[in-house]
C-alpha cells in the first residue's frame, strides 16, 4: 500500500513558502507515493490549487482532515503545538525543526510516536548536498539581501557615466562567506557593486575572488574552520583585530551585509553601534543572523530601523520573500531526501539508520529521540578506497624512459638468452652475415631511442610515414629488373622482371602515397 | 656511379631516415621531418637505379612502373578522409607485405642471385628469402583484413574459431617442416613446392590473426603490422644483403613494435593476450558479473548542455571513436572555437588508444583546425579532472569508465583511463546505452554528476552549438 504524503498550508504568520511544488508532486507520486496538498497551501508562493490538482496531487479542503490522514507530513517551518495535537500516531515528519532550540516540540513529537526528518539536521557530507535545505535557503538569503539592499539604498549599485554626472559605484562590505554570503557576493557583484568580503576560514578566500570579491583578510593568525566546514568561535585577539578591520570597512562601504552564524550559538556581535555612527548616512545594513540575535548590536529582528541615518534591516524571512524560489528549492530537496528514503520506488518510505545522511537527519524515529547523532565522521575529502585496484603502469609515456626498470632477475635471464643466441650466431653463421647482424641490431637500437621520443600526439604521422619509408623495399625490386649479368641461359627473366615491376608499382603507391599524406596531416597541426 | 658511392649515399639515406623518425617528437619540427624521409627516399631509389646493379635497359621499365604507383599513389593520399587514415595506412601495410613476398620469389628464381653462395652462406640466403615471404605474407593478408575491419567491409566482431590456437600452432608447424623441406631441396623447382605452401599458410595465418580479433584491438594490430612491414624489409635487406634495407626495416619494425607495446599498455592487456584474440575469453566473468548492477542514468537535452557549458570555466572534451565514426570533429571545433572565444578554458584529453589507430584522435582535432597545444595526452590531464566544470565525452566509453579503477572484478580493471567522474559535471554522448567494445557495464552512466546526451554526435552537438549561439 503506497503511503500518503500530505503538504498542509504553512500557519506561521508571513509564511509564503510551501513544502512542494507541483513538478515535484509529480516525482513524488512516480516514486510510487499519493500526494495530498491542502487548498491553499501554496496560493502565497503563487502556485494555485489547480496546478497542483494537474500534476495529481488530491486537494484536502482542511487542515484536520490532512493531518489526520497522512502518513507523511512535508513541512517548511516547525509544526506548532496545535499541529503537533492534529498529527496522527505514527506520522513521518519532514520539515525544519531546530531540535536544539525546541527541546519541548521534540517531547511533544515524540509522545506521537512519530518519526522526524529535520531538513535543518542534514550532515554536511558531499553526498548530502542536493538535500541540503539550508544550503538552499541561505543561497536565496544572500540573494534577497542583496535586493533589499538595493531597494533600501539610494543609490545605484553600478558606477556610470551620464551625460548628467558620473556615479561611482556603490561599495558593499560582505561579512561571512558561507553559502549566503557567497550568493550575496555573486548577486552584489552581478549588480556592478564594488564587493568586499571577510571570512575567518582563510580557505575562501579563493571561492571569495571566484564571485567578483574581493578578499579582506584579519592579519592575525588563528585557524577558524570547524567542524563540517563552519565557523568556530574565535579568540579574544583575534576579535579585536576582526573589530578594527570591520571599523575601518564601515567607515568606506555604503552596504554591509553580515552572515556571521555558529551553529549552536548566538550569532556574534560583530558591527557595534559605534561603527554604525561612523558610517555614511544612507547607508544599509542587511543582518542575515537577525533570527539569531543579530550581527548587529542595533538591529531590531524582524523589522527594519533607522539608526544614526543607517537603515538596518533584520528581517528574518528573506528566503520566505522569494517564496517562489525557494518552496520550488525546497521541495527538491525534500524529494531527494524522499529518494533515499524509498530507493525501491514503491511508495513506502524506509529509515535506515545505518545511512549516515539518513542518520544525521533523522531526530526521532518511532518515538524515539535520536537527537544529536554521532558526530560526521569527516569534514574533508573521503579517505581513498582501501580496495583500490593495483596501481596504474608506470607513467612513461613517450618522453624518453620506457617504464620502470625492470628486476635484476630477469635483466639477468634476458641477458642470458641474448648471450646464447648470439654465440649460437657467432659461432655459425658466415662472416657477410654477422656484418649485416651487426647493422640490424644496432639499427634496431636507433629505432628504439628514436621512437621513444615522438609525441603520442603524432602517432598516426609516425605510423605513415614509417609506412611511406617501408617503401625502400624498393631497391629489392629495382636491382631485380635489369641487373648487369647478361643473359643467363636458365633465368627466366620475363618472370622476374615482371614480378620486379610489379612490386616497384606496388611500392610506388606507398612511396608517394604515404609521404603525400603525412605531408597532409602535418600540415594541419597548427598552434 | 661506383658502389662505394652507392654505399655512401645509402649510408646518407639511413642517417636522413633516422632523423626523419627524430623530428616527429614534436609538431614544430615534423614537417622537416618528413621533408628528410622524402629527400632520403630519393637519395635511395636514384642511388640504386644509377648504381652498378642497374643497367641503362632498365630504365624504361623503371620509370613507368614508378610512375603509374606514383600517380595512384598521390591520388588515394589527396582524397582520403582523415577518418579513413587507419583504413589507408593498412592498406598501405598491405602493399609492403606484398611487394616482399614477390621480390623474395623473383629472388628466389633467379640464379643470379644466388650464384655466389656455398654451404651455409646459402642455407642462410634461403633462410633469409624464406623468412622474408613469410612475414610479408602475414604482413600482406593481415593487413588486408585490417583494411576491411577498419572500412567496416568486415565485420569489427572477433571471429573466434574453435580451437584457434591449435590451428595457428598446427600451421606454424607446417611452415617449419616445409622451411626443412625447402632448404634440403637441390632445384628451383623443387624448392617451389614448399616456399608456395608457406605462403598459403602464411595468407591463412595472417586473415585468421586478425579475424580473432576486434575493433578497439585495431590500434594494436595497425601498429603490429606497421612493425612487421618493416621486419618484411628487414628481412629481404638480409636476403639481399643491402644494409640499408636493413636499417630501415629495423626502424620501421621497432617503431611499430613500440607502438603495440604503448597501445597495450593503454589498455593494461598483454601483447600475446591481443594477438591470440578475443576479449574478456581471458578476462574470465562476462560482462557486468561483478560490476555494478544497472542504476538510473539521467539524460540532458541539448539546450541544457549548452547551458553547462556557457556557465562552465574549464572545460574538458574527451573524444572517443564515435566522434570518427560521427564525423563531427569540425562541429566539435566550432563549440570549442565559440567557447574560447568565450574566455572558457577549453581543452582535449587524448586517451592513447582512442580511435582505430594511434594518434588518431590527434589527426582529426588536427584536420577540424584544433590547435594541438589545447590537445592533451591522458597523463597530462588526468590530474586536472577535478578542476574542471564539464568533462564532454563525445563517442568514448571504455576509455573513461571508472570501473578500471574501483573494481578489480571487472575485465578492464588496471587499464588507465581519463578520470572524467572527478569532473564537477560529465556528460556522456553516445547514441544508446549500450556497452561499449568490452562489453563492460559503465558505472560513469549512473554517477550522480553525470548526464547523458543521446543521439548522433554530429547532429547532437550541432544543436548544442546552436543553442550557444542562440
Amino acid at each position: 500500500m503506497s503511503q500518503l504524503i500530505g503538504v498542509p498550508r504553512e500557519i506561521e504568520a508571513g509564511e509564503k513558502r510551501v513544502a512542494t511544488v507541483p513538478d515535484v508532486v509529480q516525482r513524488l507520486i512516480k516514486l510510487g507515493f499519493r500526494v495530498a496538498v491542502q487548498s491553499g497551501a501554496g496560493d502565497a508562493a503563487n502556485f494555485a490549487d489547480d496546478t497542483y490538482r494537474a500534476a495529481g496531487a488530491e486537494i484536502v479542503g482542511d487542515a484536520e482532515r490532512l493531518w489526520a490522514t497522512a502518513d507523511i507530513v512535508f513541512k517548511v517551518r516547525a509544526p506548532s503545538m496545535v499541529e503537533v495535537e492534529a498529527m496522527r500516531r505514527g506520522t513521518t515528519l519532514v520539515s525544519f525543526v531546530w531540535p536544539a532550540q525546541n527541546p519541548q516540540l521534540l517531547e511533544a513529537l515524540a509522545a506521537r510516536q512519530a518519526t522526524v526528518l529535520a531538513m535543518d539536521s542534514v550532515p554536511r557530507i558531499s553526498r548530502a548536498q542536493k538535500l541540503d535545505a539550508l544550503s538552499s535557503m541561505a543561497n536565496i538569503a544572500g540573494y534577497r539581501a542583496v535586493i533589499e539592499a538595493a531597494h533600501a539604498f539610494g543609490r545605484f549599485f553600478t558606477g556610470q557615466i551620464t551625460a548628467a554626472g558620473k556615479v561611482p559605484p556603490a561599495k558593499v562590505f560582505i561579512i561571512g562567506a558561507g553559502v549566503a554570503g557567497l550568493a550575496a557576493i555573486g548577486a552584489a557583484s552581478g549588480l556592478g557593486a564594488i564587493v568586499r568580503a571577510n571570512d575567518t576560514r582563510p580557505e575562501v578566500g579563493d571561492q571569495i575572488k571566484s564571485l567578483g570579491g574581493e578578499f579582506v583578510p584579519v592579519e592575525y593568525v588563528e585557524e577558524g574552520t570547524g567542524v563540517g566546514g563552519y565557523a568556530k568561535v574565535m579568540s579574544e585577539g583575534f576579535q579585536k583585530a576582526q573589530r578594527e578591520v570591520f571599523a575601518k570597512q564601515a567607515k568606506e562601504v555604503d552596504v554591509i551585509i553580515t552572515t556571521a552564524l555558529i551553529p549552536g550559538k548566538p550569532a556574534p556581535r560583530l558591527i557595534t553601534a559605534e561603527m554604525v555612527r561612523s558610517m555614511r548616512p544612507g547607508s544599509v545594513i542587511v543582518d542575515l543572523a537577525a533570527e539569531q540575535g543579530g550581527n548587529c548590536e542595533l538591529t531590531e529582528p524582524g523589522q527594519v530601523a533607522v539608526k544614526h541615518g543607517v537603515t538596518i534591516i533584520g528581517y528574518t524571512d528573506l528566503p520566505s520573500r522569494l517564496a517562489r524560489q525557494s518552496s520550488t528549492l525546497y521541495a527538491t530537496n525534500l524529494l531527494r531526501l524522499t529518494e533515499e528514503l524509498c530507493k525501491a520506488k514503491d511508495g513506502v518510505l524506509n529509515v535506515n539508520m545505518d545511512d549516515e545522511v539518513i542518520r544525521g537527519t533523522t531526530v526521532i524515529k518511532e518515538g524515539a529521540i535520536t537527537w544529536p547523532p554521532p558526530p560526521p565522521k569527516l569534514s574533508a575529502a573521503p579517505p581513498k578506497p582501501p580496495a583500490k585496484a593495483a596501481p596504474a603502469p608506470a607513467k612513461a609515456h613517450g618522453h624518453g624512459a620506457a617504464g620502470a626498470p625492470s628486476s635484476a632477475r630477469t635483466t639477468a635471464i634476458a641477458f642470458l638468452i641474448a648471450a646464447a643466441l648470439f654465440w649460437f650466431i657467432g659461432a655459425n653463421a658466415p662472416a657477410a652475415f654477422i656484418g649485416h647482424f651487426t647493422v640490424f641490431v644496432l639499427a634496431c637500437f636507433v629505432g628504439y631511442m628514436v621512437i621513444w621520443n615522438v609525441t603520442p600526439a603524432l602517432h598516426t604521422p609516425l605510423m605513415s610515414v614509417t609506412n611511406a619509408i617501408s617503401s625502400i623495399i624498393a631497391i629489392g625490386a629495382l636491382v631485380q629488373v635489369a641487373p648487369p649479368i647478361g643473359e643467363a641461359s636458365d633465368r627466366p627473366t620475363a618472370w622476374i622482371v615482371a614480378l620486379a615491376l610489379i612490386s616497384i608499382a606496388l611500392v610506388a603507391i606507398n612511396m608517394f602515397g604515404g609521404f603525400a599524406v603525412t605531408q597532409r596531416m602535418l600540415q594541419m597541426f597548427r598552434k | 656511379m661506383s658502389a662505394t658511392l652507392l654505399t655512401v649515399s645509402y649510408l646518407g639515406a639511413a642517417i636522413l631516415f633516422i632523423l626523419s623518425l627524430g623530428g616527429l617528437s614534436n609538431p614544430e619540427s615534423s614537417r622537416r621531418g618528413n621533408l628528410y624521409g622524402m629527400i632520403g627516399m630519393a637519395i635511395a631509389v636514384l642511388a640504386t637505379v644509377l648504381g652498378p646493379q642497374v643497367t641503362k635497359a632498365g630504365y624504361p621499365w623503371i620509370i613507368a612502373a614508378l610512375v603509374v604507383g606514383a600517380a595512384i599513389g598521390v591520388y588515394a593520399a589527396r582524397v582520403v578522409r582523415m577518418t579513413q587514415m587507419p583504413e589507408l595506412v593498412a592498406l598501405m601495410h598491405s602493399l609492403v607485405g606484398l611487394a616482399a613476398v614477390l621480390v623474395g620469389f623473383a629472388n628466389y628464381i633467379d640464379p643470379a642471385a644466388s650464384a655466389g653462395f656455398r654451404g651455409a652462406e646459402k642455407t642462410i640466403h634461403e633462410i633469409e628469402i624464406y623468412i622474408g615471404v613469410l612475414i610479408g605474407a602475414v604482413t600482406f593478408s593481415g593487413s588486408i583484413i585490417a583494411f576491411g575491419k577498419l572500412s567496416a567491409k568486415i565485420s569489427g566482431r572477433p571471429l573466434l574459431l574453435p580451437a584457434r590456437h591449435w590451428i595457428n600452432l598446427a600451421g606454424l608447424l607446417v611452415v617449419i617442416w616445409c622451411g626443412g623441406w625447402f632448404i634440403n631441396s637441390h632445384s628451383i623447382p623443387e624448392g617451389m613446392k614448399p616456399l608456395v605452401v608457406m605462403t598459403l599458410i602464411a595468407l591463412l595465418f595472417g586473415i585468421h590473426m586478425v579475424m580473432a580479433i576486434g575493433g578497439a584491438d585495431m590500434p594494436v594490430v595497425v601498429s603490429m603490422l606497421n612493425s612487421y612491414s618493416g621486419w618484411a624489409a628487414a628481412a629481404t635487406g638480409f636476403m639481399l644483403s643491402n644494409d640499408l634495407l636493413i636499417v630501415t626495416g629495423a626502424l620501421v619494425g621497432s617503431s611499430g613494435a613500440i607502438l603495440s607495446y604503448i597501445m597495450c599498455r593503454a589498455m593494461n592487456r598483454n601483447f600475446v593476450a591481443v594477438i591470440a584474440g578475443g576479449f574478456g575469453t581471458e578476462g574470465g566473468k562476462p560482462a557486468a558479473a561483478g560490476a555494478q548492477p544497472a542504476g538510473e542514468v539521467s539524460p540532458i537535452s541539448a539546450a541544457d548542455t549548452a547551458e553547462l557549458l556557457r556557465g562552465a570555466k574549464n572545460v574538458i572534451i574527451v573524444p572517443g571513436y564515435g566522434m570518427a565514426v560521427a564525423q563531427a570533429q569540425h562541429t566539435v571545433y566550432e563549440i570549442t572555437k565559440h567557447l574560447r572565444d568565450k574566455g572558457v578554458n577549453v581543452r582535449f584529453g587524448i586517451h592513447p588508444v582512442a580511435g582505430r589507430m594511434p594518434g588518431h584522435m590527434n589527426v582529426l582535432l588536427a584536420e577540424a583546425r584544433v590547435p594541438y597545444d589545447i590537445v592533451m595526452e591522458m597523463d597530462e590531464i588526468n590530474q586536472d579532472f577535478p578542476d574542471t566544470d564539464v568533462a564532454m565525452v563525445i563517442g568514448a566509453n571504455d576509455i573513461v569508465n571508472p570501473a578500471a579503477q574501483e573494481d578489480p572484478a571487472s575485465p578492464i580493471a588496471g587499464m588507465p583511463v581519463l578520470e572524467v567522474w572527478k569532473a564537477k559535471n560529465s556528460i556522456v554522448m553516445k547514441r544508446s546505452m549500450a556497452s561499449g567494445y568490452a562489453g563492460v557495464d559503465n558505472p560513469l552512466f549512473y554517477k550522480e554528476n553525470n548526464r547523458m546526451l543521446f543521439g548522433d554526435a554530429k547532429k547532437m552537438l550541432g544543436e548544442v552549438l546552436v543553442a550557444l549561439k542562440a
